[in-house]
């Protein structure tokens, strides 16, 4: 079990999402920043598709009632286990009865904490997820507060061999701030002016206040339309960016409705997906555009990494 | 209007099939048709479907697929072939208590179209609705046409929280909001059956393609299927749960 002393701002159990479900309306919720979830797994021996804790902004203080591997990926919040400071993207060995806790953000968003055996909740539609609008998956839908008590899987036999581990930086994201994120334009481009796409392509859009996992809305030039009709609701991928008639986009991510009814002038590909998660309101957006087999190519070579560490650590057991 | 289904990029993990610009039962079928037929044909890598009103997203394994693969694959069912009979599809019955505080709005879509609650009941409650959608909130299920003296634009603004079973009026559509959320629609009435559910799979009562007939029940016969989760009248699928 892991008990929470102090919840933190936002800290939600999420696996890689509740995928298969959303011709019924469900959402697929889920890591905003999966590969720092994905990696952070690895870390600790699990499968890449465990559930971890989504840390947002400000981190919780956890309790250990037993002993765990435990890695963090993703945002740098200053980690401290039993007043130590601890590293980031390494594998670390958490005594029983150790606390976690986080000094202060420094870098990114959201941290994904994994430990080794999984957040152990029960499975809703083949998913742990914390599914908000839905209140089901993690704990009873929600986030965690002062006082639960998260259950644990059991961890491999060997647990602690990866105690040490690092996963490589240049195998993670190219986090920065203010990133430029790629898109593929569609499918409804034909709704917006060319003026209205090149100031989407050319110019940067702000992060606003109104956002979170299930979309960021961002402030910049207006997008004209070309087309004054209205779009007929249809459905929605992951990294989605629709515009209403105010002409300021909105970015839809993993906690999105499943249809949705504004003109969609571009679709962010996967990859950059782990940026949008560690960009905060206040940040600057770029987009740029790319085909769907560019895309393609960004994903394969970014989710590829977990592979070429799986490969390094097998060498380091030789 | 209806076109020659467009097929384009949705980024680089779905793709997006257009099959028109409008929301009518033809162009909606076409959709059901092609979700339903492609589901026994699916391939290594093509993931799960949102079908809407008159398109349909695909999602795909970008490690096994690629665009042009996927499109491939998928204009394989978009021959001009004539329609399947999708009529089959069930017609699933829905005991509604309507009006009252069940139904606050149901007196505004009575004066809206000059006329009574006791007549927009009977008109609500007097067809089948072909289920366009399932959607924006889990189970949510919108169908339509309804009958023109039933039809209400939706509200200015939405109320914050609807409760789960809500009936609502939404211009030419009526729905059915399964859950407890946010919502726009005009609510008529509320049903007492449970339309989401978590222990069964799949987890909503209602799935695009399907027909709707409602039908008045009174406030004992609400608590009363309410409490014991047995209907009288029969419906043609009975969810256990309901």
């Amino acid at each position: 079990m892991i008990e929470v002393l102090k919840p933190g701002l936002f800290t939600t159990v999420q696996d890689l999402g509740r995928w298969g479900y959303q011709s019924y309306g469900v959402g697929i919720a889920g890591a905003l920043d999966p590969f720092a979830l994905s990696a952070a797994n690895l870390l600790v021996g699990n499968p890449e598709n465990a559930a971890g804790l989504e840390i947002t902004v400000q981190g919780p203080t956890l309790k250990f009632h037993r002993e765990t591997t435990l890695a963090i990926v993703g945002a740098d919040l200053d980690p401290i286990l039993d007043g130590q400071s601890i590293p980031n993207r390494t594998c670390v060995l958490a005594p029983s009865a150790s606390t976690l806790s986080f000094k202060a953000r420094k870098s990114g968003v959201r941290a994904y904490l994994a430990v080794s055996g999984g957040i152990d909740v029960p499975l809703v539609m083949e998913s742990r997820s914390t599914y908000l609008l839905g209140k089901f998956g993690g704990l009873d839908g929600r986030a965690i507060k002062a006082q639960d008590l998260i259950p644990m899987g059991d961890p491999p036999a060997n647990y602690r061999k990866g105690v040490g581990r690092s996963f490589p930086e240049e195998f993670l994201p190219p986090y920065r701030k203010n990133p430029i994120l790629r898109v593929v334009l569609g499918p409804f481009d034909e709704f917006f002016s060319q003026e209205g796409i090149r100031d989407f392509l050319s110019t940067p859009y702000t992060i606003t206040a109104q956002s979170d996992r299930m979309g960021y809305r961002l402030q910049g030039i207006p997008i004209t339309r070309r087309k004054k009709e209205e779009l007929i609701t249809c459905g929605l991928a992951n990294g989605t960016i629709q515009v209403p008639p105010n002409g300021q986009p909105i970015l839809l991510l993993v906690d999105r409705q499943t249809i949705g009814g504004y003109p969609v002038i571009a679709t962010m590909i996967h990859a950059d997906l782990s940026l949008v998660a560690q960009s905060a309101p206040g940040d600057e957006l770029r987009f740029s555009a790319v085909s769907p087999d560019e895309g393609r190519e960004a994903y394969i070579r970014l989710w590829g990494n977990l592979d070429r560490f799986k490969g390094l650590s097998f060498l380091r057991k030789l | 209007m209806e076109c020659a289904p467009r097929i384009r990029p949705a980024g680089d993990r779905a793709l997006f099939i257009e099959f028109g610009t409008e929301i009518n039962p033809e162009i909606n079928l076409r959709v059901q048709e092609f979700y339903r037929r492609t589901d026994a044909h699916k391939i290594p890598g093509i993931g799960e479907m949102i079908p809407s009103y008159c398109s349909i997203l695909v999602y795909y394994d970008p490690f096994l697929l690629s665009f042009a693969e996927t499109s491939a694959w998928a204009g394989q069912f978009l021959s001009s072939e004539p329609l399947q009979n999708l009529m089959s599809a069930p017609v699933k019955e829905v005991p509604v208590l309507y009006g009252g505080e069940y139904g606050p709005d149901l007196s505004f879509v009575a004066r809206h179209n000059q006329s009574s609650e006791e007549e927009v009941i009977r008109l609500h409650a007097g067809k089948d609705y072909l289920v366009y959608v399932v959607g924006f909130s889990p189970g949510f299920a919108a169908m339509g046409i309804v009958p023109p003296q039933v039809q209400a634009p939706r509200q200015a603004s939405p109320r914050t929280k609807v409760p789960a079973g809500s009936v609502g009026i939404g211009g030419l559509q009526t729905g059915i909001y399964a859950v407890e959320s946010p919502g726009g629609w005009q609510l008529i009435g509320r049903t007492p059956l449970k339309l989401f559910n978590l222990e069964r799979n799949p987890p909503s009562f209602f799935q695009a393609g399907d027909y709707a007939r409602f039908y008045p029940i009174d406030e004992k016969e609400y608590k009363r299927i309410q409490e014991s989760g047995i209907r009288t009248k029969g419906p043609i699928l009975f969810y256990p749960d309901a």
